[in-house]
């Protein structure tokens, strides 16, 4: 189109910047997901849905718009992650509407269309505004203080299944540690991208350890106490566990330093045990863990972990089929933490596998950009981001499917939840523009190690 | 950094190994647990998602499906449930199923592999067939009979077609209606915990699964026995029976309720039921024979099924010669149901040659094609024809000139034999009102009807019980609808 051949063509090397691949992809993304809508309709009514024109048509204008917000604002960008981001927001929807004819009273896919409607506009928003990431180096503090803020306000609000993590005004409800996430990310990789010298190179050696420093140690012990005050405060035990991981993941990164990885474990493990064993609702969870099947040897019926595993039993190699399974046995957010178990019933191992794999590929795609990145805010950055991706899709996949205890997180894209989808999108977003600058041919010159150095703002940060 | 960010790379690989190989642990290698675990709603909800087939008598559906609305989509409905429960059975979403709606389950859940188009087809496609239907032998017009004859009395009746084996009726009274235990909830438990309580056993199917001292019905079997093993030559004959008899090895006399059998012969004893008569003749034919004699007409068998199972019927293997005395005129531990005494009715009437008693006729897909056809099948040479021949004598002598008067039909060729059981604690039960006959039309080469009835409380009055009167006319009605066509 008109922005490939606007571009002055770059001297020597001329990177493919594979606009056409993305829209293929995203085409096959649309067909995709309107065909398993179709599928859904035909199992369960014996016929197409009347609305999936409009709904293939719905999808495919939000794949439009951010595909064009991308082939104009950042045409270098890696060509995989709008389509995958697509086809997993396609495929969520299609899970929640087949739910949703389980339950007539509880209609969350049209909910869920908007608050994706919403996501992909701010996506556009993203790419077109933000034409450099390093400007968000400079609002490090301001993105850590709104993350506490996020964070600390749910407590004063009532609980929701037993996690205070929810915001409810009028009918609307909203998660804000969700947006919490993205705004750590962007404080520890500006924090570490600044003092990874400090951090990597002093301390005490103990043991072929290398220990921090005190100076430095304090806002590692701040992140600790923030996690395990999340935990314990908003028993929010998948949250917890993301922001940990995620800090760690970055710390290690940043430094190299094995000795961090071994602090971190150490004091995650403490804490762990030490709220697994007291905290009721946490020490809940890890003994149904521990035995999914107690409830039913006790005459209580199976337990929602028990269902869960029992769809995905149900589902064997090849799945029941779109529509034709009984995932909403599970009964408790069936259509928001357990969407997994449906995709499971339904698709089988292998449906699951390729949306394993297609997280796989969004999270590889983010570590490639911050591999290819120059400066070390957007290296860790990337890296930061992409973790984020893999925690959440292994704490909640692992959780419902019995492998580690279960956590109240959503399913990045597939899970209903508006605040979780629209931070995705946002993720996706960001990953989008570093890969963008990490392709673009012709890299600029950064210079490192200062938060506030990022002086090469782009025109239009409005 | 960049090999940091390879080693972060790699742990997320990990993770997503650790992720994919619990997934193919799940949802292969612990599956098929996970499947059957009894919690597991999962095999309930397809069964019950689609309309159950059908149980036929004649060309008519004795069931039906109700859709719920609910989790389970669909409910057994029963047409004239009290009159068809012996036949059909119950299919329960709480408790299960039982006689043809179990025997037949894979059939009428639409599961079996008859059904299926092709091989393999259901297991290919995860899928099942619409429940296919099972056409029984019964006749309505006998079934009413004998539920109208035994009127809410504690008692069974069964019927066969003789030449086939074809159950034509199987009533057992006093009966239930099987489909107020066919949902779930309280009023299904409450049903359940009812029936379960009452006194009169009205889920038990007394005509398949309750065993009663036969009484002088089984003297049919002596009989039978005596001829073919030649201890009687000629059934007009006296027998050298001494009277009073005394059981052998004992001092105990056993009485006659008739007169007249003092060296009575054996047509004699069977046509007014000489109880010193036909215990010598059992113990001259000897153990052995008897409980040979007793096999050949299904005594002893466990594992004959209609297709639902039937109860054993019992002669003694193992006994000394008093007992053996008691036995041969269906007392001591001599036990039969109330199909097997039809069976031995039958055999007589079908010259010794005793078919296989079955209830399901033909099984049907959905759409009515028939993928299973039952046929008759022999069970044993009960009796030589000779034998037979003589016994058929002997038993319409009853009816015309001796116990079974009751049961007689005008133009007919009617046998029968009555019984009146002792039963409990030196006999202080009320005793068992039995009747066996078989009927035959004049124009007809083969006999139309096997019939055997039981009243277990025919009356509280001890001395109007018996055979004769109870259980005779109920018989009566049952033969007169066989023989209406």
């Amino acid at each position: 189109m008109t922005a490939t051949t606007a571009d002055a063509p770059p001297p020597e090397l001329r990177l493919p910047r594979r606009r056409g691949v993305e829209l293929s992809l995203l085409i096959g993304a649309v067909l995709i997901s309107v065909y398993g809508y179709a599928a859904v309709g035909l199992a369960h009514d014996g016929a197409v849905p009347p609305d999936v024109a409009g709904y293939g048509a719905g999808l495919g204008m939000l794949a439009l718009l951010a595909h064009v917000a991308v082939r104009f604002r950042a045409p270098y960008a890696d060509p995989l992650l709008l389509p995958i981001a697509v086809l997993l927001n396609g495929l969520g929807l299609v899970l929640i509407y087949r739910l949703d004819l389980e339950t007539p009273r509880d209609q969350a896919a049209p909910t869920q269309l908007i608050w994706s409607t919403l996501g992909v506009a701010l996506f556009a928003v993203v790419v077109v505004l933000l034409r450099d990431h390093r400007v968000l180096q400079r609002y490090a503090y301001l993105s850590v203080a709104t993350a506490l803020v996020l964070m600390i306000v749910p407590i004063f609000f009532p609980a929701v299944n037993g996690a205070k993590i929810w915001i409810r005004v009028g009918g609307l409800s909203f998660q804000p540690g969700e947006f919490a996430k993205i705004l750590l990310a962007v404080f520890f990789a500006a924090y570490l991208a600044a003092n990874r010298n400090a951090l990597a190179y002093t301390g005490r050696t103990f043991w072929k350890l290398q220990l921090p420093t005190g100076r430095v140690l304090g806002p590692i012990v701040a992140i600790w106490l923030i996690s395990v005050g999340v935990l314990v405060l908003e028993r929010d035990l998948g949250t917890s566990l993301l922001f940990f991981g995620l800090f760690v993941i970055m710390l290690y990164v940043a430094t190299g330093r094995t000795g961090w990885i071994a602090v971190g474990l150490l004091l995650a493990a403490v804490g762990a045990f030490v709220v697994g064993s007291f905290e009721p609702h946490v020490h809940g969870r890890v003994q149904d863990w521990l035995d999914p099947f107690a409830s039913i040897d006790a005459g209580r019926g199976p337990g929602q972990l028990a269902q869960s595993l029992f769809a995905f039993a149900a589902g064997g190699m090849l799945g029941t089929g779109l529509g034709a399974g009984h995932s909403i046995l599970i009964g408790f957010a069936t259509k928001s933490d357990f969407i997994l178990a449906t995709a499971g019933e339904e698709l089988g191992l292998s449906g699951l596998t390729a949306i394993f794999l297609l997280y796989a590929l969004l999270v590889a795609r983010g570590y490639r950009a911050g591999l290819a990145l120059r400066d070390p805010f957007g290296r860790l950055l990337a890296i930061g981001l992409a973790s984020i991706l893999a925690l959440q899709v292994f704490v909640i996949a692992g959780g419902v499917m019995g492998l580690i205890p279960l956590t109240g997180m959503a399913m990045p894209f597939l899970a209903q939840g508006g605040s979780s989808v629209v931070t995705n999108w946002i993720i996706v977003a960001l990953l989008i523009r570093l890969s963008d600058v990490s392709r673009r041919p012709h890299p600029e010159q950064v210079e490192t190690g200062v938060i506030a150095s990022a002086t090469s703002t782009p025109e239009e940060d409005r | 950094m960049i090999r940091y960010i390879r080693r972060a790379a790699a742990f997320c690989l990990l993770l997503l190994v650790a992720l994919l190989a619990n997934a193919a642990r799940i949802q292969l290698f612990e599956a098929d647990e996970l499947d059957d675990n009894p919690a597991n709603r999962r095999n309930t909800i397809v069964r019950y998602d689609q309309p159950r087939g059908n149980i036929l008598v004649g060309d008519r559906a004795v069931t039906g499906n109700k859709e719920t609305g609910e989790q389970l989509s669909f409910e057994r409905t029963y047409l004239h449930g009290p009159l068809y429960a012996p036949v059909t059975g119950y299919a329960s979403q709480t408790y299960g199923t039982t006689l043809i709606e179990n025997a037949e389950d894979g059939v009428l859940s639409g599961t079996d592999s008859l059904l299926a188009p092709l091989p393999f087809w259901d297991e290919f496609t995860r899928g099942r067939q619409p429940g296919g239907n099972v056409v029984t032998t019964v006749k309505e017009s006998m079934q009413r009979a004998a539920y109208a004859g035994l009127s809410g009395r504690r008692g069974a009746v069964a019927a066969l077609e003789p030449s086939t084996g074809r159950i034509l009726a199987l009533v057992s009274t006093p009966s239930y209606d099987p489909e107020r235990l066919s949902g779930t909830g309280s009023a299904v438990t409450d049903a359940w915990t009812r029936l379960n309580a009452a006194k009169s056993l009205p889920m038990l199917n007394r005509a398949i699964r309750q065993t009663y001292p036969p009484g002088s019905t089984f003297k049919i079997v002596t009989a039978a026995a005596a001829l073919d093993a030649r201890v009687v030559k000629d059934a007009e004959a006296p027998t050298d029976t001494p009277s009073p008899y005394v059981l052998p090895g004992t001092r105990t006399t056993l009485p006659n309720e008739a007169t007249g059998c003092e060296q009575a012969s054996l047509a004699d004893a069977i046509r007014v039921s000489c109880n010193t008569v036909m215990a010598h003749l059992g113990v001259e034919v000897g153990l052995e024979g008897m409980v040979e004699a007793a096999g050949r007409f299904g005594f002893n068998e466990t594992g004959l099924r209609i297709p639902s199972g039937v109860a054993r019927s019992n002669f003694d293997t193992d006994m000394s010669d008093d007992q053996l005395a008691l036995s041969s005129i269906g007392q001591f531990n001599t036990t039969a149901t109330p199909l097997q005494m039809a069976m031995v009715a039958a055999a007589v009437a079908n010259h010794g040659d005793l078919r296989v008693p079955y209830l399901v006729d033909r099984v049907t897909t959905a759409d009515g094609d028939t993928v299973q056809q039952q046929g008759p099948r022999s069970y044993e040479r009960a009796m030589s024809p000779s034998t037979a021949v003589q016994l058929q004598r002997m038993m319409v002598d009853v009816v015309e000139n001796g116990t079974g008067s009751n049961a007689a039909i005008d133009g007919v060729k009617v046998g029968g034999k009555t019984g009146t059981a002792q039963h409990g604690i030196d006999n202080s039960g009320l005793p068992y009102a039995w009747f066996i006959s078989w009927a035959q039309a004049p124009d007809s080469g083969r006999p139309a009807v096997a019939v055997a009835v039981v009243v277990e409380d025919a009356s509280a009055d001890r001395a109007d019980i018996s055979g004769g009167g109870s259980a005779a006319p109920i018989a009566r009605a049952v033969m007169e609808a066989a023989l209406e066509g």
